[in-house]
């Protein structure tokens, strides 16, 4: 008796690992496990919606492969890559010279401006000089940390780093940060939420610096898997020309018009 | 007016408070019991391997060579001094890669290790080291006499373990192991820093999409609250099951 | 049976020097320390954040779980309940639940006080500004004091109730018998626990990285996240954290010498 109730905790344990580890093989995405609207996020029954996703199920139906997603952490999702953890990082990540040190990139499959915003009582005037003593709230390790700690920490702001946006979105209406600088339509979804509405608004577009801020979104991938690399370039090629990308963006409304995508030749 | 709203948001940060843990596609509930399932089962694997990785660890610290011995204290005395987030980190990361280098110079095609797994093996060998300690000072809490008794009668090793020395260690052995579950069921917590959803991270995702953080922390506050009381409560009854017998201590 | 130990003991040699092996020839050949130099006055900044994080919620929870002990041993009757509900929260749910109610929770609501009472924003700036830092140590005070009640209430239950009245005997005030014998005999069989405790605060401290506090955890997860290297931060830190653990257990073993065991 005892056995057998020791066989049915097994098996039961067993079916659950079944479950929890899906078939092998397939190609990983790794996703950032936090809300990025209108990008990435999960909704209310756990399905992972947004541009971003819409895309991958695009360009995976173009490559004729069968894509898995993987939730990382974003701080970790570098090292999840090289560690094989995931194939590809489809997670919002900049291309940029830095990271390619590390890893490879797939062409630009979007470009946004880099917003920076704040409390409705705060001033319009957003350089370096005039936020001297200001508290800046950014996402860790993105392209905008790199950024505000070259011009704005050594102009004399604070700047605060976050895990994940939401976090830094959340701080800031809640009036512990005066400015948040990410992504113009990431910031532009937020903006638009009750909650955004009520604090805040866009103060606007940091002065470029190619260098840092990179040249548009890309997927990260291992340097050795070049193979992968032109499969994903030739979707990514494929779908610009067949309007997809339009396609996709018309059905997030708030990114019309505030995004650039790839063209088709 | 104001007031009203002001004690209606501190309850329930915003309207729309019931429906948003419903078990419907618009509400939370299922993702939170799913994720609460998952964060249990891999409380109950972990606690399991490190149950296992005790037993073969206290017999070792207590019966095995010199050189065993060793070995079992610098990784109890380790994985004692560094914080269990930080192991977490280290053998997220290092065991998985570390793992696909040697495999990859074994020549073999390099593997993934889902979040699960990584999750529940990690967790077991932290606990392996604290379990190792509980029940070595458990075995050594039985009367001497009874183990030289056991031998005595002829009893091989084997029998000796499962007959004498199992059962006479449990008393001993068992509010030692309950805390040590109740620690690993709270220690899955932290694979939410390493980005597998578990229940804290399936609550912080539900907490950033809705907006409603006071809820959702109280709600996943609540669902470990549980877990800990009911789990109180049977080995309060593990307890009093295998003392049968014994004189009250007190 | 001879040979057999000699097996086994050639292959765990053999396995713990090729671990070893492995490792050296990583740490020789294929680790990079060039960031060292750059980030260590920030490794500074953090050791002395997590050093102040530890010490003060060590000290601010210990006193709170002198009264949280007490009450749950002489009553009156709501005063232990609540005493004994704040320990079983405390107890039953994971620290970082805890962190994130008490940060994230806290900052969803002040918009919403602000709503219902407009000048929240101009006369409270202070509370809406306070750093992380505080968040964190408010949050490790209270774990503190909920798992050190919990002992100071055994130890209290444990002091000889011979003693007790012994004191009560000699026409002590219930003050004094409180602060003369009841409380000091009890504070000795905390000691050797309190070391054990202690460490593991030491070891909950990196959560506080999670809600921006830059302690020694969150200077290398920069670090980690700057240099793309996981490993060597990582190591770096364990090293550190296995340091600040030895400094603590031979700092009480050392405390404890200095009292006297007199039974």
């Amino acid at each position: 008796m005892k056995l057998t109730r020791r066989f049915a905790l097994a098996a039961a344990a067993a079916a659950m690992m079944a479950t929890a580890a899906p078939a092998m093989a397939d190609l990983k995405f790794g996703v950032a496990a936090e809300p990025y609207p209108p990008f990435s996020s999960k909704d209310a029954s756990g399905t992972w919606v947004g541009w971003e996703i819409d895309l991958m199920n695009a360009v995976c139906a173009q490559m004729n492969e069968k894509c898995e997603l993987v939730e990382v952490a974003w701080d970790g999702i570098i090292p999840a890559l090289t560690s094989k953890q995931i194939d590809v990082i489809w997670s919002s990540m900049s291309i940029t010279a830095k990271r390619k040190e590390t890893i490879d990139f797939t062409n630009m499959y979007y470009n946004t401006p880099t917003v920076l915003i704040g409390a409705k009582t705060g001033d319009l005037d957003i350089t370096p000089a005039k936020l001297k003593g200001k508290v800046i709230g950014v996402q860790v390790s993105t392209i905008h940390e790199a950024y505000l700690q070259k011009y704005y920490g050594s102009a004399g702001a604070e700047i605060k780093t976050y895990a994940t946006q939401d976090e830094a979105n959340n701080d800031l209406a809640a009036g512990r940060l005066d400015y948040v600088q990410a992504d113009g339509s990431a910031l532009d979804a937020f903006l638009k939420t009750e909650q955004g509405t009520a604090c805040c608004e866009l103060k606007g577009q940091v002065a470029d610096d190619p260098e840092i801020l990179g040249e548009g979104v890309g997927g990260g991938l291992r340097k050795e898997d070049t193979a992968i690399k032109e499969k994903l370039n030739a979707a990514i090629a494929e779908l610009a020309k067949s309007g997809k990308f339009e396609e996709i963006t018309a059905k997030y409304p708030d990114l019309v018009g505030k995004m650039i995508t790839p063209k088709g030749m | 007016m104001p007031r009203a709203f002001f004690f209606w948001g501190i309850m329930a940060d915003k309207p729309g408070f019931p429906e948003i843990l419903s078990f419907s596609p618009t509400g939370y509930g299922d993702e939170l019991a799913w994720a609460a399932a998952i964060s249990i089962s891999i409380a109950i694997l972990a606690y399991a391997l490190g149950l296992l990785i005790g037993i073969i660890g206290a017999l070792g610290k207590l019966g095995g060579s010199e050189l065993t011995q060793k070995v079992l204290h610098g990784y109890t005395t380790l994985v004692r001094a560094v914080p269990e987030l930080i192991l977490i980190l280290l053998l997220f990361y290092a065991g998985t890669s570390g793992l696909n280098a040697l495999l990859a110079e074994a020549g073999f095609e390099s593997i993934t290790i889902n979040g699960f797994i990584a999750g529940v093996c990690v967790l077991g060998f932290v606990q392996g080291a604290y379990s190792t300690e509980v029940l070595r000072a458990a075995i050594q809490a039985i009367p001497i006499g009874q183990i030289e008794a056991a031998r005595a009668y002829g009893m091989s090793p084997f029998l000796q373990f499962r007959r004498i020395t199992l059962p006479a260690m449990l008393s001993f052995a068992i509010p030692g192991m309950a805390n040590l579950w109740l620690i690993v069921t709270k220690g899955t917590a932290l694979l939410a820093v390493v980005g597998y959803t578990e229940l804290t991270l399936a609550t912080k995702q539900a907490a950033g999409n809705t907006k409603m953080y006071f809820t959702f922390y109280i709600v996943a506050g609540a669902i470990y609250l549980c877990v800990t009381l009911l789990s109180e409560q049977g080995f309060g009854w593990l307890e009093r099951r295998v003392r049968r017998g014994q004189r009250a201590l007190t | 049976m001879n040979s057999l130990k000699l097996a086994a003991k050639i292959l765990i040699y053999g396995t713990l020097l090729i671990v070893a092996a492995l490792i050296l020839y990583w740490l020789v050949f294929h680790s990079r320390w060039s960031w060292f130099v750059e980030y260590l006055p920030l490794l500074i900044k953090g050791l002395w954040l997590t050093i102040l994080l530890l010490v003060l919620s060590v000290v601010l929870g210990g006193l709170l779980a002198i009264p949280i002990g007490l009450v749950q041993v002489t009553g009156p009757a709501p005063l232990a309940w609540a005493a004994k509900t704040f320990c079983t929260v405390i107890r039953g749910t994971p620290l970082l639940v805890q962190l994130w109610l008490i940060y994230y929770g806290l900052g969803s609501l002040f918009p919403q006080i602000g709503m219902a009472y407009p000048g929240f924003k101009e006369n409270f700036m202070w509370l809406i500004r306070l750093d992380g830092f505080y968040y964190a140590l408010f949050a490790f005070t209270i774990s503190f004091a909920g798992y050190e009640g919990e002992v100071m209430r055994g130890a209290f239950l444990g002091v000889p109730r011979g003693e007790l009245e012994a004191a009560r005997a000699f026409g002590m005030s219930p003050w004094k018998v409180l602060t003369r014998v009841w409380f000091p005999r009890a504070v000795r069989f905390v000691l050797p626990t309190l070391a054990g405790e202690t460490v593991l605060q030491l070891q909950s401290t990196p959560l506080a990285f999670t809600v921006t506090v830059m302690d020694l955890m969150g200077v290398t997860s920069k670090i980690r996240q700057d240099t793309f290297r996981i490993f060597e931060p990582l190591m770096l830190l364990a090293v550190l954290y296995m340091c600040l653990t030895f400094v603590i257990v031979w700092g009480f073993s050392f405390v404890e010498k200095m009292v006297p065991q007199k039974r």
